[in-house]
């Protein structure tokens, strides 16, 4: 599917630059320049796509559909597959929190939302894609919204209220499943379409850097790091890989963009795939910047409560998939 | 008469660029306008927005949740 791109590749590279072929550094400005044209293409469909189905599925929809139906249990599910089409930015994390409350949506669905939306995006999803293909993209996309549907579940049963900060409970106890009104923005879809777009321009416009560096990194210890060299730190019966990776994972704070060309080449040098979604998720999913947002509406106890429970999934999930690939 | 812009955001990226957008306009189109950074959570609360950059103009929200053009913004002011 892509090797028209690789010819492209191949061809600029051996006929327009003239270059020798099998020497290193050529082989890894080969590597760039196949990878970099296949990963902004596919990033490119992924961010439009999910750009159209997000128009039509603003965050209020989603709000006014949790708080109407009853999902009998359900409701973790859907939330957290809400949170893959809406966009996330960390700083709407607490209007979104508080709207939810308002909503008299549950504390553990609101979870379930707020863990896998920044968790599953566009962008990686983009990215994985291009990076390990399709059979990986649909593992990690499952256990994303698995992980935001059972850690959801684990935190509405742990009955978490009384951690919240008193305004919020005060919004709590006016909480009533009732909807707000909502005007939803009257535009036909030639009319959404420039404004899909120039979101589309603005995502790439933000993440290609990243998206480069971390390509290139990844191409040059490609070149030069042994296959197999991470086997002997990070071999799949080290016990305590995963949760290692996952705890150094959390204070860093990254997107998807740059961390994701990396963590391809730590596989295939020989750290198991599951380690290396773990801390992937690690990266992207929780983070030091969220949490102090995140102290708005919620004690130091309930943020440390979360990251636990969110953490100690990962982990799990980190182990479930090295034991099975 | 005077329009009053409020811009509600936590002080992100996406809340600065709106912000930016929305001054420009003003400016270059000689609108009489008070533009207000509203970063108090509290505040922005009470006009229930879930999705930040929002653009309030004269207590009616307009824009939620992303960066409007600047035509977009100049449609919006008039």
């Amino acid at each position: 599917m892509f090797n028209w791109i690789q010819n492209i590749a191949d061809w600029f590279v051996y006929d327009v630059l003239n270059l020798e072929k099998e020497q290193h550094l050529v082989e890894a400005l080969n590597f760039f320049i196949y990878d970099t044209v296949k990963i902004l293409i596919l990033l490119f469909v992924v961010i439009f796509f999910m750009g159209i189905v997000n128009s039509y599925f603003p965050i209020d929809k989603v709000k006014n559909y949790l708080s109407r139906n009853k999902l009998y249990g359900l409701e973790y599910l859907m939330a957290s597959l809400f949170g893959v089409v809406t966009p996330f930015c960390s700083c709407s994390s607490v209007p979104l929190f508080i709207g939810f409350v308002r909503g008299g949506i549950p504390l553990g669905v609101t979870f379930a939302f707020l863990i896998t939306s920044p968790l599953v995006n566009e962008v990686a999803i983009g990215l994985f894609v291009g990076l390990f293909g399709f059979k990986m993209t649909i593992i990690y996309v499952l256990s994303g919204i698995l992980l935001g549907t059972i850690s959801g579940v684990i935190l509405q049963k742990l009955k978490l209220e009384p951690f919240l900060t008193p305004w919020v409970k005060e919004v709590l106890a006016n909480a009533q499943r009732e909807q707000d009104k909502f005007e939803a923005e009257q535009l036909s879809f030639s009319q959404r379409l420039p404004i899909i777009w120039a979101e589309v321009i603005k995502i790439l416009k933000g993440i290609i850097p990243f998206v480069i560096i971390g390509i290139a990194i990844g191409g040059l210890m490609h070149g030069y790091i042994p296959e197999g060299f991470f086997e002997q730190y990070m071999a799949k019966d080290n016990l305590f890989a995963v949760p290692i990776a996952t705890i150094l994972a959390v204070p860093m704070y990254a997107n998807a963009s740059g961390i994701l060309p990396v963590v391809q080449v730590l596989v295939a040098k020989g750290i198991p795939i599951g380690t290396a979604i773990a801390f992937m998720m690690g990266v992207v999913g929780l983070s030091l910047p969220e949490a102090m947002l995140l102290k708005k509406v919620m004690s130091l106890k309930l943020i440390a409560i979360f990251f636990g429970v969110v953490t100690l999934c990962i982990i799990i999930s980190g182990y479930f998939f090295n034991l099975i690939l | 008469m005077s329009k009053i812009i409020k811009i509600l955001g936590t002080g992100c990226l996406k809340c600065q660029t709106m912000t930016g957008v929305v001054k420009d306009v003003v400016s270059e189109n000689n609108i009489d306008a008070n533009i207000e950074k509203v970063e108090d959570i509290m505040e922005i609360m009470k006009y229930n927005v879930m999705s930040t950059p929002a653009l309030v103009i004269d207590d009616v929200i307009t824009i939620k949740g992303r960066i409007p053009s600047k035509t977009e913004v100049l449609e919006l002011l008039k």
